[in-house]
């Protein structure tokens, strides 16, 4: 007898179409753009067949952004209107930013995120990565032939709420749908563990151009656990030509240079840094605009000795991360390296001291990360794959509401599996108090000013009671991009107040409109056009998935009125669907939308019932 | 029927419920139903369909977390009995407990002081001792005995080992750097 075929829930059985997708690493000093063709996930080249694009952009008065290795090539000569490294400002303020003086721009002090003064106007880091990421999706459209259904794009394990809400603003200007941020060593153990079959407990110590992440992932039977991470988001390589630079400076008794000097010699230690990856010594020349010269011979050993401290400040997140993890050493089996700054030599020995075992380095470091976010993404946008594999990933850091004292509560501690919620009952501190104001905070510290301020808001009508007699139960929720949103309520009156964590360090909707409109008048596009175009595709998704639903389900779970109401409700979006206004066809969307609330919630609780029904046979 | 979110957590993994737990069952209960309910199945569906795979994603990981160890799972135990063991006027710990809790705290102190690390592995492994034998007491009486005013003090006893831990690890933290 043939077996009945079951369908993995919510994908169609109907033969779909392939949907375009791909991973985006956006990396501090390069980014890359990847994609799965033909099964195997594969990076795009751009034109000349280069698989990296230097997250460099130049701007100038009269050309559009330069991206790449042409804006690479002007950083010495246009140090102020070139930016190299804007990962480092994503998401950051001027106060942050504890070196400012050491790099060559025009800084602006914007409330939220630091901007950069240009000659094509106040640029902020969001902007400048749009910019990037616009000329990863233009490579990757015209390599896959199509326009791009949905983009995974990786941070930093270690990024904060405003970083990873930079991050998710750039994509939006940069007109890409994301489909899911995902942290960088889960996708570079994504990568290698579909590849090698990997089981067993693992380290990924990712050390960037600009950020260091080490996670400690489990992997078993299809699913990758991420059990702790930990890291610094503000070191990495180019900290260690920092070194290299301020040791040129010291050796050539160079007082303070100026802007063009100071690429040109940071050019220089990078240069260095990298050649000693093969080399033993290596000589640095350089004429300086004052017509000094430089003249030094760098060893390795006098390398390893000025970069010490921050080879051991990779190491203390690493002893953190085993900790909360509840493992030692021994119990890793292996431990793989990623980013482009774990090619030093000295990096590979510390880390093999360490972990008591030679590191994984059977990959590209520069393009794993890559490669697991288009693995990732092509699951996402709903494409069949031959392996099913599950992730389980974490919040970095807890996250907490300002108490009495400038005292920190954590309400969501870090390494919780995401997606969490957590609520925790607050009460008045005065009498008669009918306010409330909710700080929300990020970070492990205790005192309120050395964690991160992610928003405050407020809870008003409280109806006036004695101290203590009010009933605040705040309720903390976090995505599986891992954004936070932040509800609170007065349980005995119902007073409800709410927000996404956005204001403090992210954009406001009117910014990104008035990004967007500046970009399209740029890029002579029609933003109506587009408006419309994301509309119908989004709708047309949205009716597809629905059909599907219906035809998977509707027999058991709906009554002949419930489906008459959903199938109203696609008509009228279908209707739609060639009226040119995109609010018509929005509306539409969310009407039918709202109609399948209580179906989809069906669909959910019946899949639920099946798991653990095949789970109980298993156990037979 | 909407989201039943009245099902307990040892009903939602499909379990006895009870301290003594088989910790392989509950984990691969937990991974059967992530792989149904989680977001990363839903992106390419319905905004309705990816909120109720959100809001059942974060049921299933909460359960998870509360069954998974044994602190917290002793604590649910006593939640379905109707017990808040950490209520804030039900503190009072007996004295000699007391009395370790100083000379532990004073340990973690001195050897701070003396940064001495071999000293905090032997109070961690001293701690792990006791916390073992704590548990051992909370199986027998949530399980057997049914006493649930002792497995309030265990549980109790237990929170405060815990944040003993902490502050071990902690002073790892603080003498590395």
């Amino acid at each position: 007898m043939a077996l009945l075929q079951i369908s993995e829930p919510g994908m169609s059985t109907a033969p779909h179409q392939h949907r375009l997708a791909a991973g985006i690493d956006l990396g501090t000093t390069n980014s890359l753009v990847a994609s799965v063709r033909n099964g195997v996930s594969v990076v795009l080249n751009d034109e000349d067949g280069r698989a990296l694009l230097p997250s460099v952009a130049r701007y100038t008065a009269a050309h559009e952004p330069v991206v790449g290795y042409a804006a690479q090539c002007t950083q010495s000569t246009d140090p102020h209107n070139t930016v190299v490294s804007v990962k480092r400002f994503m998401g950051r303020g001027l106060a942050d930013i504890t070196d400012a003086g050491s790099f060559p721009y025009h800084f602006v002090d914007a409330p939220g995120m630091v901007q950069f003064k240009t000659a094509a106007g106040v640029k902020s880091p969001v902007e400048i990565s749009a910019d990037i990421l616009r000329v990863l999706r233009n490579r990757a459209e015209r390599s896959l032939g199509g326009e791009l259904s949905g983009v995974v794009i990786t941070v930093p394990a270690y990024f904060d709420d405003a970083q990873r809400q930079a991050t998710k603003d750039a994509a939006r200007l940069a007109g890409l749908n994301v489909l899911r941020l995902l942290n960088e060593p889960t996708a570079a153990a994504i990568a290698y563990g579909l590849d090698n079959a990997a089981e067993g407990i693992y380290a990924v110590y990712d050390l960037g151009g600009g950020t260091f992440d080490i996670s400690i992932l489990r992997l078993s039977q299809g699913v990758f656990e991420v059990l702790a991470t930990n890291g610094d988001s503000a070191l990495g390589g180019d900290d260690f030509d920092q070194r290299v630079f301020c040791w040129i400076l010291e050796k050539s008794r160079l007082a303070a240079l100026n802007a063009k000097d100071t690429r040109l010699l940071l050019t220089k230690a990078r240069e260095a840094k990298e050649a000693l990856s093969e080399h033993r010594e290596v000589g640095i020349t350089a004429v300086l605009s004052t017509g000094e010269t430089v003249d030094l011979m760098l060893t390795a050993a006098t390398f390893n000795e000025i970069t010490q401290s921050l080879v051991n400040k990779t190491l203390a997140p690493t002893r953190k991360a085993l900790r909360d993890a509840g493992l030692s050493v021994d119990e890793i089996k292996g431990v793989v390296m990623v980013g482009g700054s774990t090619r030093m030599p000295r990096i590979q020995a510390a880390v093999a001291e360490f972990f008591k075992q030679t590191p994984l380095t059977n990959l590209d470091p520069d393009k794993v990360v890559a490669l697991g976010a288009a693995i990732q993404a092509n699951v996402l946008a709903g494409n069949r794959t031959e392996d099913d594999w599950l992730l389980l990933d974490v919040i970095p850091l807890s996250l907490g509401i300002e108490t009495m004292g400038g005292l920190v509560e954590k309400i969501v501690p870090r390494n919780t599996t995401i997606p969490a919620a957590r609520g925790q009952e607050f009460t008045t501190y005065k009498d008669g108090q009918t306010a409330m104001s909710i700080h929300v905070l990020q970070g492990e510290r205790e005192l309120v000013s050395d964690c991160r301020s992610l928003a405050k808001f407020e809870l008003r009508g409280i109806p006036p009671m004695v101290a203590g007699a009010a009933r605040i139960r705040v309720t903390f929720q976090v995505d599986a991009d891992g954004l936070l949103s932040v509800s609170a309520q007065e349980l005995k009156s119902g007073v409800q107040a709410s927000v996404t964590v956005k204001p403090a360090y992210g954009l406001v909707d009117e910014d990104i409109t008035r990004m967007l409109r500046d970009s399209y008048t740029h890029a002579k596009d029609d933003m109506q056009t587009r408006a419309l175009q994301e509309a119908r595709v989004d709708a047309q998704r949205l009716l597809d998935a629905t059909q599907t639903a219906l035809d998977e389900n509707a027999a058991q779970l709906l009554t002949a009125d419930e489906r008459d109401a959903i199938e109203a409700a696609m008509s009228k979006l279908q209707a739609r669907l060639d009226v040119s206004d995109h609010r018509a066809i929005k509306d539409a969307a969310e009407a039918l939308n709202a109609a399948t609330h209580d179906f989809a919630a069906r669909r959910m609780d019946m899949s639920v019932r099946q798991a653990l029904a095949g789970q109980r046979l298993d156990a037979i | 029927m909407q989201f039943d979110f009245s099902r307990n957590h040892f009903e939602l993994f499909g379990l006895a419920p009870g301290f003594a737990l088989d910790l392989a069952a509950l984990e691969q209960a937990y991974r059967a139903l992530q792989s149904q309910v989680h977001p990363d199945k839903f992106t390419h569906l319905s905004q309705a369909e990816q909120r109720a795979s959100m809001q059942w994603s974060t049921r299933v990981n909460e359960a998870y977390q509360a069954l998974k160890s044994p602190l917290n799972r002793a604590l649910y135990l006593l939640q379905l009995q109707g017990i808040d063991a950490l209520a804030e006027h039900d503190t009072a710990m007996p004295g000699d407990f007391l009395m370790q809790q100083i000379e532990w705290r004073e340990g973690i102190q001195d050897a701070r002081e003396a940064a001495d690390v071999t000293a905090l592995q032997t109070l961690e492994a001293e701690l792990a001792s006791t916390a073992q034998q704590l548990r051992a007491g909370l199986a027998r009486q949530l399980d057997e005995q049914h006493d649930y005013a002792s497995a309030a003090q265990s549980v109790r006893k237990l929170k405060f080992m815990d944040k003993l831990v902490a502050e071990i690890h902690d002073t790892y933290e603080a003498l590395e750097t």
